[in-house]
């Protein structure tokens, strides 16, 4: 992967309003060359709009886009350098494989013979190798999925645009089609731009995820900086599970904080958080970065007090809700001041599920490194 | 004798019950019975077609010798296919325009352009009347052209079928397809050609089968607007009629349904049964 830090993208300050609904909101973002970047919001956040206002189908009510260079104002959809893989794949259904991905070509005017060579390079790629006289109707939904996006990669374009592309698919199909997207955009070097409501797709497949919220940029991040630190609550709800508790902030300074949550406890953490003293915050931690321990032999306390002082960073409760999922068991626990927290648990041995159920009082604890502080 | 050691008949087979089968055959015979009627008497070797008296095909004969009978169906063929391409036509841009745009008093033209189908016929044809008699439309043209009265008053009332039939067509067209043929570079007269046409076409056809036999068979706004020197079959056969029911009137009837069934059958071919059923 040779990333080229050129912006082919630049959209600058696009707002996109439909009568009084403003589906975009001064959006400004830069997308490079050969990355795989993924536009990840809930349904109407603006980030299908966005997608189709850099493919052409929408006028920005107002600002820029710029693809390659080039101001795209006034460049109609069949003009640009971008293509698309629709939601529906529209694929022409009176047109056999064959004909489909060669629409494009044979509207540019290629000679028939590199079309022909053209088209079979394309299908090969995306695994579609025999099946040329198909019809779409005989065809599953994956197959036409791959049938469009053949269509698009055949024309060589700049940026590939892809629609929800994995949501119509099953769930094993998704997985595996995660992995040979991200696979193909290695092959072909494309820059892939791809909206998504699926936090599991964007983390598992983009370079960077731009988090939209209400038609603005919620944050703009790698996977793992998404996840690890997201920027506010949003994110942090939005991406993953998460537990969030209001709290004041009592501690900051560079090596350390700590943060009063009237419902949690007593929250240290071993880095600065730079926010303002005494401010309101909130504190999220993450199902899976809480320990749970058998009250009444200070294990907790024990574990707790490697990183952090005395009393901080502990809690007690009472199990109200489990959900054994294989892999790991979700726990629903009431705390002490009322206040519910999810716990995940790996079932490390066969028969750690048994080991908590419902009623037990337990005490948990988490490190000094895993909460984070949100100040919005 | 496999036939009546057949399994048992199960609860929801109805296509096997006596009831069900009897009350199909039922429909068909309230349906079909007269068209039968009339395509046997016109081989009935008799003159006042009452009582059959043996078979002929003289009146066959008799009707296709018969100058006026034959071109009164010349008239009603060129009016019905004239009709029927400029319905098309009209009709298809008519429903594409009001499924793409908006603008206002959409609600008020959709309306107005049904208003052919609503206006009962004796309305209508008296309001022909009336209009080309003012507009002093001419009516000693040669033929074919001493047909447009006629042809003009047809087009009002099919072609409202036609853009229906293909509006109810492309309310199930997926615009992702017109905008992926832009997508890929077509512009917009090729992604209509490309994408859109080939989708309404069941619809076109369906279309173009119910303007052709509204027109074929038209006779009341007919009637108001032909003159002496065009008369259409159904015109034809009406005026014969007031005379006397002889098979002759049969004979070409029969011609005329032949004809119908064998164009109908030609349109469904091209297009594919399969095709013309989506679109109800």
């Amino acid at each position: 992967m040779t990333e080229t830090k050129q912006p082919i993208i630049q959209i600058r300050n696009v707002s996109k309003r439909f009568g009084k609904v403003t589906a975009v909101d001064n959006i400004s973002l830069d997308i490079l060359a050969g990355e795989f970047f993924v536009l990840l919001g809930p349904s109407g956040c603006g980030k299908t709009t966005l997608l189709r206002m850099i493919a052409g189908f929408e006028m920005p009510t107002e600002g820029q886009i710029i693809i390659d260079g080039q101001d795209m104002s006034l460049v109609p959809p069949n003009k640009r350098p971008v293509n698309m893989v629709f939601q529906s794949y529209a694929v022409f259904p009176h047109m056999n494989v064959t004909d489909n991905v060669g629409y494009g070509l044979r509207i540019a005017g290629v000679a028939k013979g590199e079309i022909r060579d053209r088209v079979a390079e394309a299908l090969e790629l995306v695994k579609l190798g025999g099946f040329e006289d198909r019809m779409p109707d005989q065809m599953s939904g994956g197959q036409r999925q791959r049938v469009a996006l053949a269509r698009s990669l055949v024309m060589r374009p700049k940026v590939l645009l892809l629609d929800e592309p994995l949501s119509a698919l099953d769930a094993k199909l998704r997985a595996q089609m995660q992995f040979e997207l991200s696979d193909l955009q290695d092959k072909v070097g494309i820059t892939f731009v791809t909206v998504t409501h699926d936090q599991d797709e964007a983390l598992s497949m983009a370079s960077r995820v731009a988090v939209i919220n209400k038609g603005e940029v919620a944050q703009l991040a790698g996977p793992s900086d998404l996840y690890e630190y997201p920027a506010n609550r949003f994110v942090a709800d939005f991406v993953g599970s998460v537990n969030i508790f209001e709290g004041k902030l009592t501690l900051d300074e560079p090596d350390k904080a700590a943060v009063d949550c009237p419902g949690l406890g007593k929250v240290y953490l071993n880095h600065g958080v730079t926010g303002p003293h005494g401010a309101d915050v909130w504190v999220a931690l993450r199902p899976e970065k809480i320990y749970l321990h058998v009250p009444g032999e200070g294990k907790a306390i024990r574990a707790a007090a490697q990183d952090a002082p005395d009393g901080h960073n502990l809690a007690r409760g009472t199990i109200k809700g489990m959900s054994y999922l294989g892999d790991i068991t979700l726990y629903e626990i009431q705390l002490e001041g009322g206040q519910i927290i999810r716990v995940s648990r790996p079932n490390l041995s066969r028969h750690d599920q048994e080991d908590f159920t419902w009623d037990d009082k337990v005490s948990m604890h988490w490190r000094a490194d895993s909460p984070v502080v949100l100040l919005s | 004798m496999a036939f009546f050691r057949s399994a048992p008949i199960a609860p929801l087979e109805y296509t096997r019950k006596l009831w069900m089968r009897s009350w199909v055959g039922l429909t068909m015979l309230f349906l079909y019975a007269p068209l039968l009627v009339l395509m046997v008497f016109s081989f009935n070797d008799s003159k006042r077609n009452v009582v059959w008296k043996g078979f002929t095909l003289k009146y066959y004969e008799k009707a296709l010798n018969n100058d006026s009978l034959v071109e009164a169906l010349v008239n009603s063929l060129t009016i019905a296919f004239l009709a029927t391409v400029v319905s098309l036509i009209i009709g298809a841009l008519a429903a594409v325009m009001l499924w793409r745009f908006r603008f206002p008093f959409k609600g008020l033209v959709e309306g107005t352009m049904s208003l052919p189908i609503i206006v009962p016929e004796i309305c209508l044809g008296v309001a022909f009347l009336i209009f080309f008699a003012k507009v002093d439309w001419p009516t000693d043209l040669i033929w074919p052209l001493n047909l447009s009265a006629i042809t003009i008053a047809h087009i009002t009332f099919c072609f409202p079928f036609v853009a229906m039939v293909v509006r109810a067509r492309l309310a199930s067209f997926n615009k992702e397809e017109e905008e992926a043929a832009k997508d890929l570079g077509a512009t917009e007269w090729q992604a209509f050609r490309d994408v859109l046409l080939p989708h309404i076409k069941p619809g076109l056809v369906a279309g173009a089968l119910l303007a052709f036999t509204l027109s074929l068979d038209d006779f009341v706004i007919t009637f108001f607007t032909s003159g002496p020197d065009t008369i259409t079959f159904p015109v034809k056969v009406y005026s014969m009629v007031r005379f006397s029911v002889t098979p002759e009137v049969n004979a070409a009837s029969t011609l005329l349904i032949l004809l119908t069934v064998i164009l109908t059958f030609i349109a469904l071919k091209l297009q594919g049964v399969k095709g013309i059923a989506e679109t109800h």
